[in-house]
């Protein structure tokens, strides 16, 4: 069986741009671990139903495991490692540890990423629709409600 | 999981020609349920058809006569969160994000929304005989455990449901679904889009093969005032409907000048019966005239081993949707039961 050969895709990645040769079933999140070692993007999943590898695609969120890196052409890509400035945290980063909004802490970079996007759409009003619109993003360990306390506090601070 | 091809179309007609020289070849755009089942080792293009490159089908516009027509490309969210769509049509807003995740929301487009395949965990599971995978190798879900399956319009090969959200609005709103192919265009009522099972259970829709979904219509209506969506499951979102009933009520005062009522989750299509719509037309907005009608649209309604509990729960839900309806404020985010 002859396979079609791998292409040159470009993107940016927090902010730097990369030209990788890539076949076209390589998903963004692989491209991501596997070619760029950017590994703070987690597989949970790898079927749309989790969260963790939720990245930022020219300021959305998307699930990193659904997207072929092929149709990103052109695209930039924010991850986790993407996020800070410097050595000062993004403040969801550090509402995230002020509130103890994790356990072991494999969704935690999935639910950062999302919750970023969240709160650029603007449509949360309140923490039932906060609760709402970040349910696509699980948490194993059941760190559920200080996830959303340190949204919350980010999202109030905002306002 | 199979390698595959990866083409770039730059026009509709080329994307068709492309779909048209191999069979196994699927346009691709949001990819949040192609993927899926190319990961299950269940779907295996020879190529995937990128259509993100072709503006024609990314808008949403004013049509002539008062209504919208959403191009097949835009996104769940961006439909949902449309400032027309919210005002005019804000049922389907509501079904919309009752359904998925908001990240994939963000991915997943209107065409491909409707070509969604049914969640039946036999139907993903290789291992064992599926009709709708592998047509006559049998039917585990009849006699196996079917919480999840049909209660309506199923047949004795299959009895899958149907998983939109957004569907089940768009039923209710008598969308028109604007297709392309090689045979050239079509208008499809969404009543005739999606099928029942019947002998062919393989068979979703009733696109014909290498057929691209370019926009759909949603005619003017007087359903703005009076809607709901209430979807019922086994976790309070991010989870598919065992129950979800659409509702829209045109009123005159107390009177029903005209209703609509789509269930999702109980059949192979979203389900309407218009004799039950009929039967609502002239009279009192009250509980007793929308449990009567949810006998009529439950006319039929066999469970199996483990879903007959589906039964009685659709006909509470059609209720309380259609006083929820009487005042959408009482709604909660993500089609929740009012509190």
């Amino acid at each position: 069986m002859s396979y079609p050969a791998a292409r040159p895709v470009t993107f940016s990645v927090n902010g730097v741009s990369h030209t990788l040769s890539l076949a076209p079933w390589v998903t963004l999140l692989d491209a991501l671990r596997e070619r760029l070692r950017l590994t703070g993007t987690k597989k949970g999943c790898d079927h749309g139903q989790c969260g963790a590898c939720t990245v930022l695609c020219n300021d959305q969120r998307i699930l990193s495991c659904m997207t072929l890196a092929v149709m990103k052409q052109g695209a930039a890509i924010t991850t986790i490692e993407g996020i800070a400035t410097g050595d000062t945290l993004h403040p969801l980063q550090q509402a995230f540890i002020d509130h103890d909004a994790f356990q072991c802490g494999y969704c935690t970079p999935g639910q950062i990423c999302s919750a970023i996007g969240m709160l650029r759409e603007g449509k949360a009003r309140t923490r039932t629709e906060v609760k709402e619109l970040m349910s696509g993003n699980l948490c194993r360990c059941g760190a559920n409600k200080t996830i959303i306390d340190a949204i919350m506090e980010v999202k109030e601070s905002y306002e | 999981m199979n390698n595959f091809d990866y083409l770039q179309p730059q026009s509709v007609s080329e994307a068709v020609d492309q779909a048209g020289t191999n069979d196994s070849n699927r346009f691709i755009a949001g990819g949040t349920n192609l993927l899926d089942l190319w990961k299950y080792d269940l779907l295996h293009p020879a190529a995937l058809i990128d259509i993100n490159q072709l503006p024609a089908l990314n808008s949403i516009t004013e049509t002539a006569e008062g209504g919208l027509r959403l191009g097949a490309l835009c996104t769940n969210a961006a439909t949902a969160y449309h400032p027309l769509v919210e005002e005019r049509y804000p049922l389907l807003s509501k079904a919309i994000l009752a359904g998925a995740s908001a990240q994939i929301r963000n991915m997943a487009t209107n065409g491909g929304n409707l070509l969604q395949r049914t969640r039946c965990y036999y139907f993903y599971d290789p291992a064992v005989p599926c009709n709708k995978r592998n047509p006559g190798s049998g039917c585990p879900a009849i006699g196996g455990y079917n919480r999840m399956h049909a209660i309506l319009g199923a047949s004795d090969q299959c009895i899958a449901v149907f998983p939109s959200d957004m569907c089940v609005a768009l039923a209710a709103l008598n969308a028109v679904v604007l297709v392309t192919g090689q045979q050239g265009d079509r208008s499809i009522p969404f009543a005739d889009f999606h099928r029942l099972p019947g002998d062919q259970p393989a068979l979703d829709n009733t696109l014909l093969p290498g057929e691209l979904i370019t926009a759909i219509d949603l005619p003017p209506n007087r359903f703005a005032t009076n809607y709901s969506y209430l979807k019922l499951r086994d976790r309070h979102s991010y989870a598919f409907a065992l129950v979800s009933v659409a509702t829209a009520l045109d009123l005159d005062g107390d009177t029903i000048r005209e209703a609509r009522i789509a269930l999702g989750g109980v059949a192979h299509k979203p389900w309407r019966n218009e004799l039950a719509e009929q039967f609502l037309q002239g009279k009192a907005a009250i509980e007793a005239n929308f449990a009567a009608a949810a006998d009529i649209l439950l006319q039929g309604a066999q469970g199996y081993q483990h879903n007959g509990f589906k039964i009685p729960l659709a006909k509470k839900a059609i209720i309380r949707n259609s006083l929820m309806a009487l005042d959408p404020a009482s709604q909660l985010p993500g089609a929740q039961p009012s509190a």
